[in-house]
């Protein structure tokens, strides 16, 4: 028998404000605990909640770039449960009239384009951090407590967990585009919930679903999903039944292991919040918005095949984030060759970046310095090898230009200066010569070997070879 | 609605998920006290509600959105004095098992 799969992902990201959904706390992370917190986050007796305006705005940037219809009469509703680090005993979120509805992002699986649908996407507050202790204790952090998240709930379009990956994939790099969030799954600031079901081929109904927890990166996501994906074919095949559980992914055995089974639905018994009036978004807000939307991935990557001659390869990688992309058209912008910077940018760059395990931005580089040593090497000041030592010098933050001067690095190009020393060097080696004239090409490079040694290296290679060739033929 | 407006094992799920523990007494008595309200309630359903938008808010206003700016309030302090239990500047609660959603 065959299956088909239907994978539904809720993924929550944390939006970077200046301050809280509902309070003026600041958000910000790594501050003492409880820091920034005021009697609001708390959950104090009597304290009243005020929207954030900056929160509806972000969301609404989020929505756009998932071509989402913004509700206009919107409101926030009350989730009621206990935990500790949900100190008002109810989360404020948004349940039958959410900020947006009906949006669609569209993924590419090798090549293969496909549309996912956007069920809704909501605004809500984050919980506070509960950290366990075995002495019996749970230590709670309100800090997070009150930071914005917006919720964004797929349609059940997703087929199969590469689907899920470039779903992932092409979700945060929207959003980050958008500006509204880092969205950095190993900080925190965008989170995965999936479910997954099978059912045979040519059938209607739904199978029973499975939550998966602890999926710590992309790529678990898929891991997990496989994994899950075959459990359950398994389970059918063997003529079990898969029950309605949440599973928690282990990374070491690469499995998924059962943590509860869920029975009946989750009663949060969600009701209006009374403490904030309705929210209403006027058309001018939505025009504002739409009309200060910052260009998308798939915009710039058309942009860069058409306007700068990359290749779709090239236009893909670097639009992954959009600090690689914006430091990528800065250094362009100052003139540097674009393929020249792009090829940079996906080697060199990529490379330090790995071994350092470094963000783009926590380096000293800097698109000026990228660009002014592409023009060098463009310009025939230096040679490529000598943009090697350049490379690590502006790595280091250092001015390629000074750099350059500072350690003599000139590539010698100036043919008046040059043949002095290859009649120099032709004088010295007729047997070389007379080799050359005999059809032994190795000649040419021991002559040009002899003109480097001469110039200490900066002699500019192309220009060396063709005044070597037209002496070496004049003799 | 039907002619019981609320069953007792209703009560008795609404009461278990407030954290609330009923005694049998409590129980039958908030099932019939319960049973009055929403009887009384279901009163509205005769009224015709068509073309009503239904009510969200009983404040007959619009939110009032705050601007995005940071304000640190400094009442750490205060506040961790009154939590009953802390402990370097956490607040401590006994470990419970995680029965949340993860928001």
């Amino acid at each position: 028998m065959n299956f088909q799969t239907t994978i539904g992902l809720e993924v929550h990201v944390e939006l970077k404000t200046n301050s809280k959904i509902f309070s003026p706390s600041p958000v910000e992370f790594g501050d003492n605990p409880n820091a920034n917190t005021n009697v609001i986050d708390w959950g104090y007796p009597g304290v009243l909640p005020t929207p954030n305006k900056g929160v509806v705005e972000y969301g609404m940037r989020a929505a756009l770039a998932l071509h989402a219809k913004i509700n206009q009469h919107t409101h926030f509703d009350r989730k009621n449960y206990f935990y500790p680090d949900n100190p008002k005993a109810y989360q404020i979120s948004q349940s039958d009239v959410p900020l947006a509805q009906n949006g669609w992002i569209e993924i590419d699986v090798d090549g293969k384009k496909k549309k996912i649908g956007i069920e809704e996407m909501h605004i809500e507050e984050d919980a506070g951090k509960n950290t366990h202790n075995p002495n019996g204790y749970s230590y709670v952090d309100l800090n997070r407590q009150g930071t914005p998240l917006i919720e964004i709930v797929s349609k059940p379009d997703i087929a199969s967990p590469d689907e899920a990956y470039a779903y992932l994939e092409t979700l945060r790099q929207r959003i980050q585009f958008t500006g509204v969030s880092d969205v950095k799954m190993e900080e925190g600031s965008m989170r995965v919930d999936v479910n997954i079901s099978i059912r045979p081929y040519g059938t209607d109904k739904f199978g029973t679903k499975t939550e998966l927890k602890n999926l710590n990166s992309f790529n678990y996501v898929k891991k997990g999903l496989q994994f899950e994906e075959q459990r359950q074919q398994r389970v059918l095949l063997s003529g079990g039944q898969i029950q309605q559980e949440t599973r928690r992914y282990d990374e070491a055995s690469n499995e998924t292991i059962l943590m509860r089974v869920k029975e009946g639905a989750d009663d949060y018994r969600y009701f209006p919040e009374p403490d904030i009036p309705n929210v209403e978004i006027a058309d001018d807000w939505i025009k504002q918005i739409e009309e200060t939307m910052p260009e998308m991935p798939e915009r710039r990557r058309q942009r860069y095949v058409d306007d700068l001659g990359l290749t779709d390869y090239d236009a893909m990688v670097l639009t992954q984030t959009k600090e690689m992309s914006d430091f990528f058209e800065a250094a362009v912008a100052q003139g540097a060759d674009a393929k020249l910077t792009s090829n940079y940018l996906q080697g060199d760059v990529n490379a330090y970046l790995n071994d350092n395990h470094l963000d783009l931005q926590d380096t000293k580089l800097t698109p000026d310095h990228l660009a002014g040593m592409i023009k060098l090497q463009m310009d025939g000041t230096i040679s490529s090898k000598m943009a090697k030592k350049v490379f690590k010098a502006i790595m280091d933050g250092e001015e390629p230009n000074d750099y350059v001067k500072a350690h003599n690095l000139v590539q010698l190009s100036d043919p008046a200066q040059l043949q002095p020393i290859i009649d120099g060097v032709l004088d010295a080696n007729a047997q070389s010569i007379e080799d050359f004239k005999n059809g032994k090409d190795r000649a040419v490079g021991f002559l040009v070997g002899q003109i480097m040694k001469q110039t200490h290296g900066q002699a500019n290679p192309k220009i060396v070879n063709k005044l070597l060739m037209t002496s070496l033929n004049a003799r | 609605m039907a002619e019981e407006p609320i069953s007792r094992a209703e009560v008795e799920h609404v009461a278990e998920l407030a954290k609330l523990s009923l005694t049998d007494e409590q129980a039958s008595k908030f099932t019939s006290q319960l049973d009055e309200i929403i009887t009384m309630i279901d009163g509205l359903n005769e009224v015709n509600t068509d073309d009503v938008k239904p009510t969200t808010n009983m404040a007959d206003a619009t939110a009032i959105l705050r601007e995005d700016v940071a304000v640190n309030a400094h009442q750490k302090d205060a506040l961790i004095n009154e939590a009953p239990e802390t402990e370097d500047g956490f607040i401590k609660v006994p470990a419970i098992i995680d029965e949340s959603e993860d928001a």
